[in-house]
């Protein structure tokens, strides 16, 4: 009998290696099919009008215009007279037309009156934020005031993260189509599984009543997500009604402006933070007064500090409550900036008692929390692979000239675990296998990690099994967040596979003349444990179903995956204090998520995180106007993002082997993104001897720090 | 961060056309700049280059703003259809010709994700107008024109073989930068196709460390091992 765990390494004909993920012939050709690519026939275009205010009433509108244009077929106002608008950007009515040049034309000529409101856009402090602040939480553990009296150090400092936006390349949308009741949604989504019920829900409560079970989603290819693509979204019910009204497919992509101002960011974070140690570098207090805006609503309390189990501390946040446009999930939700305002303060605190900040690390393991051990390695592998020996130096100038060198440390933690999942494996009598479940691949690798988990269980190639995912009338799976995919999927993938391998154990063992459990699966064969020379191959094995194929359909179990990883990430920078720019030279990530399924795709995701890092610490910015309360650079001209020659060297390490292997897989996608703002960041105070207080570091702030701005 | 001053791709001086095209940004500075006259102006095509491809407006004429049918010769082979003269060249491949490879993005000539090649040269097919491509008679492949169904161009399978994708949004753009950089610089190191693509294509998920190995592995050229940058 097959089991559910984890094959011990010798057994692990695929999983670990290095496989090419599936679907990149597909992309690398252009021949994979997104959303944006469904073409349907006899399909419309539909384009938004929304509001140019940041904050307004909405007292009329008039689609008498838009309605009797070239071209349009349907208008459908998607929030009505009376809404109160809290950004700009924000989407009021949608028009279908025949081409997309004609529904731009159409939704730009629906007039909308308003009445304009104040607007706030700042996310100043919250003294000086007037009414629209909310404190939303508040800390105190042991005696912070004792310990900040008694402390040999203590450091006081101001930090700040900006807000910046998920800049999917793929916009958010979706193509609708009406068959009957019927309603198919190709959908660009982190959750094919959930929000199909979403739109019968909305759609039913709009007039159009549609069970969940007539609602299919599909979502093959995805053009990246990063935590903002969960929900069915305003804008794709009111595709769902065009496609209603109209009786023909439609196509409502955001364009980039769009994307920008209201598809997601991440919320701002700011703080002014004490913290304080022994001379041996023992952390002793933390005291911290933090603020940030998650734009019109109230933000949960983002926690300070980050991993560190200070024995003091003494912590507040404030919701500073602002016209800037809502925020979504963003690839390790709050983490990068909690991170960043607990890793940048110890680095400063390490600077004034001239300590290495790695052996001030080592010094403050045993409150590190649950990963400690697993940072101790870690520490010592990233100070290896930087040669971070070397290079570190006491904070401030070391060379002549204007190009000043640094590095900097940082290190963080993520959950992982798993959501529910049900998998159903079908191994036909000719052999082939098709696994399927409505799990969504957003470009992590999901579809091939599946793939893997499958065709190492069944002891095939690769090719022998076809993985179906993507559609909602596959077996339940949850949505794609908070680093929970591959633990899920691998869990269920793995549990429905061992269920289906031990039918055919059963069909096979009375054939080998010994019983089930005496079988094993093994290179395209079924064959005697102990004795390889008996046995069928597999599709020898196969045809002994006769007609019938073996289906079998089981859960994900939690006993089989694990939550909780650590990384260390060390950066090297050049900065050039004429001009404030910096540059980036090496970036070391050396990572833990326990059993790793396929080392290509894990590599990628951390090689990902790095570069997601170098762009919010060093480029993007969401930068609102003050004066009009618009976002002023919702385009990819002024919304920065790194090219190929901004990363400089990258080396991923991932931990394997005892003590990582058996805890079995966890998922990867946030926690290495985590790091590179603090460790950047750190770096650069390291080359240049002062603090550049906020994210990103601009020239312009680079040269202020240094008082030259 | 792209920089402005070196871009790479000169969208309105594909090579071979002698004299400057009428591009997209011009026309929007001729008519006044706005919208509205966008959609109520004709639009004057390019003077001075040969239009020889049948259906396509006689040079000089002004057309629109109705629909004109123009022909496109892509991949070899010439495309029939009927376009407002101010539809780009990327809405003409995806909305009218099905030809979904070239991806629209950021739709003004920033991230490359659109890049297809007009007479052996990468352009942003967003900031070039259908009928432009047709006046000036452009010779124009697109990824679906890189190699035959079922095969995979040797770039391709360099990007497959180093992960050069993840979401793969931005992929299509990549490789038709890659396929013109490799034409005029078939040896290029890592340093310098890096920073040759650097400056004109922008991938979201971060493969850019697998794109800069694959345009090397592209060619024949080796890089350091795995495990290793």
């Amino acid at each position: 009998m097959a089991e559910y765990k984890w094959p011990p390494s010798e057994k692990r004909a695929l999983i670990g290696k290095r496989i090419p993920r599936l679907d990149g012939p597909a992309k690398s050709s252009g021949r994979a099919k997104y959303t944006f690519d469904m073409n349907r026939p006899g399909m419309l275009h539909a384009k938004l009008a929304f509001s140019p205010h940041a904050h307004a009433k909405v007292t009329a509108i008039d689609t008498s215009v838009a309605e009797k244009m070239p071209g349009v077929k349907a208008v459908q106002i998607i929030f009505p007279v009376g809404t109160e608008v809290f950004w700009a950007g924000q989407e009021l009515v949608a028009v279908a037309a025949q081409t997309e040049e004609q529904a731009r034309d159409a939704a730009r000529a629906v007039r909308i009156q308003y009445d304009v409101l104040p607007h706030f856009v700042s996310d100043v402090p919250p003294e000086r934020a007037g009414i629209n602040v909310m404190k939303t939480g508040e800390v105190k553990e042991g005696d912070p005031d004792k310990a900040f009296a008694e402390a040999d150090a203590v450091h006081e400092g101001y930090y700040g993260n900006t807000q910046v936006a998920h800049c999917c390349l793929e916009p958010h949308g979706q193509v609708t189509e009406w068959q009957g009741d019927k309603l198919t949604v190709w959908a660009t989504t982190q959750n094919v599984s959930g929000i199909g019920g979403e739109f019968a829900k909305s759609l039913t409560a709009k007039g159009v009543p549609v069970d969940a079970a007539n609602v299919e989603i599909i979502c093959q290819m995805m053009g990246g997500g990063f935590g903002s693509k969960f929900a069915a979204d305003p804008w794709g019910v009111a595709c769902a009604q065009l496609a209603k009204t109209t009786g023909r497919p439609v196509k409502l992509m955001l364009e980039r402006d769009q994307e920008l101002m209201e598809a997601g960011s991440r919320p701002s974070l700011y703080a002014r933070v004490k913290i304080a140690a022994k001379k041996d570098g023992t952390l002793t207090a933390w005291q911290s007064d933090a603020w940030g805006t998650s734009g019109p609503q109230a933000q949960s309390p983002l926690n300070l500090p980050y991993l560190f189990n200070f024995p003091n501390r003494s912590a507040n946040f404030t919701a500073v409550l602002t016209n800037t446009g809502p925020i979504r999930a963003w690839r390790a939700p709050n983490a990068p900036q909690q991170c960043y305002m607990t890793m940048c303060p110890f680095d400063d605190l390490a600077a004034k008692l001239q300590m290495d900040p790695v052996d001030m690390y080592r010094k403050n393991l045993p409150i590190l929390g649950p990963r400690a051990k697993d940072y101790e390695v870690e520490i010592t592998k990233a100070s290896e692979l930087m040669d971070w020996k070397s290079k570190w130096h006491p904070r401030g100038h070391t060379r002549t000239g204007p190009i000043k060198r640094g590095v900097g440390v940082s290190l963080h933690t993520w959950g992982g675990g798993g959501r529910s999942s049900t998998c159903q494996v079908k191994i036909n009598p000719d052999g082939s296998v098709e696994v399927s479940l409505a799990s969504q691949d957003l470009g992590t690798g999901n579809r091939t990690v599946i793939g893997i988990v499958a065709a190492d269980t069944l002891g095939l190639p690769l090719d022998m099994v076809h993985v179906n995912i993507g559609d909602s009338r596959f077996p339940p799976s949850g949505s794609s967040g908070g680093s929970t995919t591959v633990g899920s999927v691998s869990s269920s993938t793995r549990i429905t596979a061992t269920d289906a391998l031990n039918q055919l154990f059963a069909k096979a063992a009375p054939v080998l003349g010994v019983s089930a459990e005496k079988l094993e699966a093994m290179d395209s064969r079924i064959q005697v444990i102990g004795d390889a020379s008996k046995g069928l191959d597999w599709k020898q094995a196969c045809a002994k179903l006769g007609g019938t194929s073996i289906l079998a359909t089981n859960q994900m179990s939690r006993d089989i995956i694990s939550a909780g990883v650590g990384g260390v990430q060390m950066a090297e920078v050049n900065v050039d204090i004429e001009t404030g720019v910096i540059r980036v030279d090496k970036l070391v990530a050396v990572q833990d998520c326990g059993l790793i399924i396929n080392m290509t795709t894990a590599e990628s995701q951390v090689y990902g995180a790095l570069i997601f890092g170098v762009n919010y610490s060093l480029y993007e910015e969401k930068i609102m106007d003050q004066q009009t309360g618009r976002h002023l650079n919702p385009n990819m001209e002024f919304y920065k993002l790194a090219g190929m020659h901004d990363i400089g060297e990258l080396v991923v390490h991932m931990m394997t082997g005892p003590g990582y292997d058996e805890r079995g897989p966890i998922g990867l996608g946030e926690p290495p993104t985590v790091s590179p703002g603090a460790a950047l960041s750190n770096a650069v105070a390291n080359a240049i001897g002062v603090r550049v207080p906020e994210l990103p570091m601009t020239p312009d702030r680079v040269l202020a720090a240094l008082g030259k701005a | 961060m792209r920089k402005d001053n070196d871009d790479p791709k000169d969208v309105s001086r594909p090579s071979g056309s002698p004299k400057r095209e009428l591009g997209r940004r011009d026309f929007v500075k001729l008519v006044g700049g706005t919208s509205v006259a966008i959609t109520t102006a004709g639009v004057l095509t390019g003077a001075g280059s040969i239009a020889e491809a049948e259906d396509n407006p006689p040079r000089g004429k002004v057309v629109g703003p109705a629909a004109v049918p123009i022909s496109l010769k892509i991949n070899g082979q010439i495309h029939k259809l009927t376009v407002e003269p101010r539809v780009t060249l990327i809405d003409a491949l995806r909305n009218h010709l099905d030809m979904t490879g070239a991806k629209k993005v950021c739709d003004r000539a920033t991230c490359g994700a659109c890049t297809v090649q007009i007479n052996g040269k990468a352009v942003y097919s967003c900031t070039v107008l259908a009928i432009d491509a047709a006046g000036m008679n452009a010779d124009i492949r697109t990824i679906e024109g890189l190699a035959p169904e079922g095969q995979y161009h040797p770039i391709s399978a360099a990007f497959v073989a180093n992960d050069a994708q993840q979401c793969g949004f931005c992929t299509s753009g990549f490789v038709m930068a890659a396929k013109s950089y490799l034409d005029a610089n078939p040896h290029p190191t890592i340093e310098e196709a890096q920073q040759w693509l650097g400056g004109g294509n922008i991938c979201r998920c971060g493969t850019y460390r697998g794109l800069r190995r694959a345009v090397v592995v592209a060619w024949g050229g080796s890089v350091p091992a795995e495990g290793t940058d």
